[in-house]
């Protein structure tokens, strides 16, 4: 895609005044890192505080008679239970069970239920939702917003100067309020595993916010490039590598995201195999290596057991800068998935020793209770 | 000193050159926290894979510039690949190789030429 036809967020300008090296990213220009680099960014977030743009996320309102029941339909969430002021972490998912995306979906407000969803995936996204529950739910797409993400150890601080109502959110809370000098809607959530924010904001607003929020020293713009590695680090799946349409939730690792009540109803798209997939197993699961000598293993290299017979194949790789160390995550047998296995990952045709470690690689440090 | 447009510089010693990773290349790349460096004894032509440099992010391969047989890998990279970025026209050397042709050489551009085509960047 030329650069032409790239879509920018209401903060590039703002972007290449810090220095950044722009990257087209799911049909956006997006900054990939700035002046400090990913290795210094991705430090200064588990250390400090990053400011990232996440406006290319698709933002939307479901509304309807009853949205939370129509969105079980595709999900295979406990969307019923969802109470006012809280968010959830679900799938869309196909008829084979397999996942079409990862979301977020809260209710900060009475008003329906707030879906954020990836941005290489957004269109399709609300092109299925629109037509699996066409009739129960109208879908107002918020491109007149941006999304800013707000994330590390001094996230809370820096946050409560400006929203001191924010204080008192636990993780996955979500809220619309005032803020900033206009309405915003906040969670306590994010993608690198530290406690923080994400915050959309009226998209003519996003510029002087993010100038605001920069008067801070302790928070600093950091780039996807960090946003990837701090995810990794967490143990977070990326969609699109180590999740598509033929990865259930299950072997996914993410059967937290299958609600109990809705297992035993069986009333989600795929719910067969994932009903089986839980009694017996699924095939192939997402694991954490540790890669113990040698170069970084990224996606696609594929992974041996000790005999060197291929068993799976790394789906996210690269450095971490908070262990110095090459770290994975790939899909292997159930066998072969228990910490402690000892495996090879093939990194240009050369076997080099990795250890299946637990999930996540750094510890999450969500704040779950004041 | 001579350079490519693949922003690889070339020392020569005798018949050895010694290969390396300019600085706009090492700043380009980022924080280099693995390299590759080929055995003593491989044989390499101008434009063969000669070593591979990853960032946090990314894996970048280096081609040889000249053609020749790898006398020795820079074994100080192991321990210290952040080297390439500390010292990217120095310690940062990926390689040294016994050259069998020294025209390989002459036809690289001098640090003139190299600086008059990054301005054109």
């Amino acid at each position: 895609m030329s650069d032409e036809t790239l879509k920018t967020t209401p903060l590039h300008q703002a972007h290449i005044d810090a220095g950044a090296r722009m990257v087209p990213f799911a049909g956006y220009s997006m900054p990939v890192q700035y002046r400090d680099g990913v290795l210094k960014e991705h430090l200064w977030t588990r250390e400090h505080a990053g400011l990232f743009d996440v406006s290319h996320m698709g933002q939307a309102r479901l509304r309807g008679v009853s949205p939370l029941s129509a969105f079980e339909e595709i999900t295979p969430g406990d969307f019923i239970g969802l109470k006012p002021g809280k968010q959830r972490y679900s799938v869309l998912l196909n008829k084979r069970g397999g996942v079409i995306d990862d979301l977020m979906a809260a209710r900060p407000d009475d008003d329906g239920l707030f879906v954020v969803v990836n941005g290489a995936c957004k269109d399709n996204d609300f092109k299925v939702i629109d037509n699996e529950l066409a009739g129960q739910v109208t879908i107002e797409r918020l491109e007149d917003r941006a999304l800013l993400a707000v994330q590390g150890p001094e996230a809370a601080a820096v946050i409560a100067r400006h929203l001191p109502a924010a204080a008192r959110m636990v993780f996955m809370d979500s809220r619309a309020m005032p803020g900033f000098g206009t309405n915003i809607l906040i969670s306590r959530s994010g993608y690198t595993g530290e406690d923080g924010y994400e915050i959309s904001v009226p998209a003519s607003e996003a510029l002087r916010i993010w100038e605001l929020l920069l008067e801070d020293p302790r928070l600093r713009p950091i780039g996807l490039g960090a946003r990837d590695s701090l995810r990794l680090e967490a143990g977070l799946p990326l969609y699109g590598h180590d999740v598509d349409e033929t990865v259930s939730p299950i072997e996914a690792d993410l059967a937290f995201a299958v609600s109990v009540k809705r297992r035993a109803a069986r009333d989600f798209p795929g719910a067969a195999r994932i009903a089986q997939e839980l009694e017996e197993g699924p095939s192939r699961k997402r694991v954490a290596l540790r890669i113990l000598e040698g170069a970084p293993a990224r996606e696609g290299a594929e992974i041996a057991d000790e005999a060197g017979a291929v068993v799976g194949v790394v789906t996210s790789g690269g450095f971490s800068p908070s262990l110095s160390a090459p770290i994975a995550m790939g899909f292997v047998p159930p066998a072969l998935a228990v910490a402690g296995t000892k495996l090879k990952v093939i990194v240009r045709g050369k076997p080099q020793a990795a250890e299946v470690v637990a999930m996540p690689f750094v510890p999450h440090r969500y704040v779950r209770k004041l | 000193m001579r350079f490519t447009k693949d922003h690889e510089w070339v020392e020569l010693e005798g018949d050895v050159a010694t290969i390396g990773i300019t600085a706009y290349a090492a700043d380009q790349l980022g924080d280099v926290v693995f390299v590759e460096v080929p055995d003593a004894g491989k044989t390499v032509k101008a434009g063969d894979g000669l070593a591979v440099v990853e960032s946090v992010k990314a894996a970048s391969d280096v081609y040889a510039p000249i053609s020749g047989e790898v006398v020795e890998g820079n074994p100080a990279l192991g321990d210290a690949p952040e080297t390439v970025n500390d010292q990217p026209e120095k310690g940062g050397w990926f390689a040294k190789l016994k050259i069998a042709d020294k025209a390989e050489f002459e036809a690289l551009m001098d640090r003139d030429a190299y600086e008059a085509y990054l301005g054109t960047l």
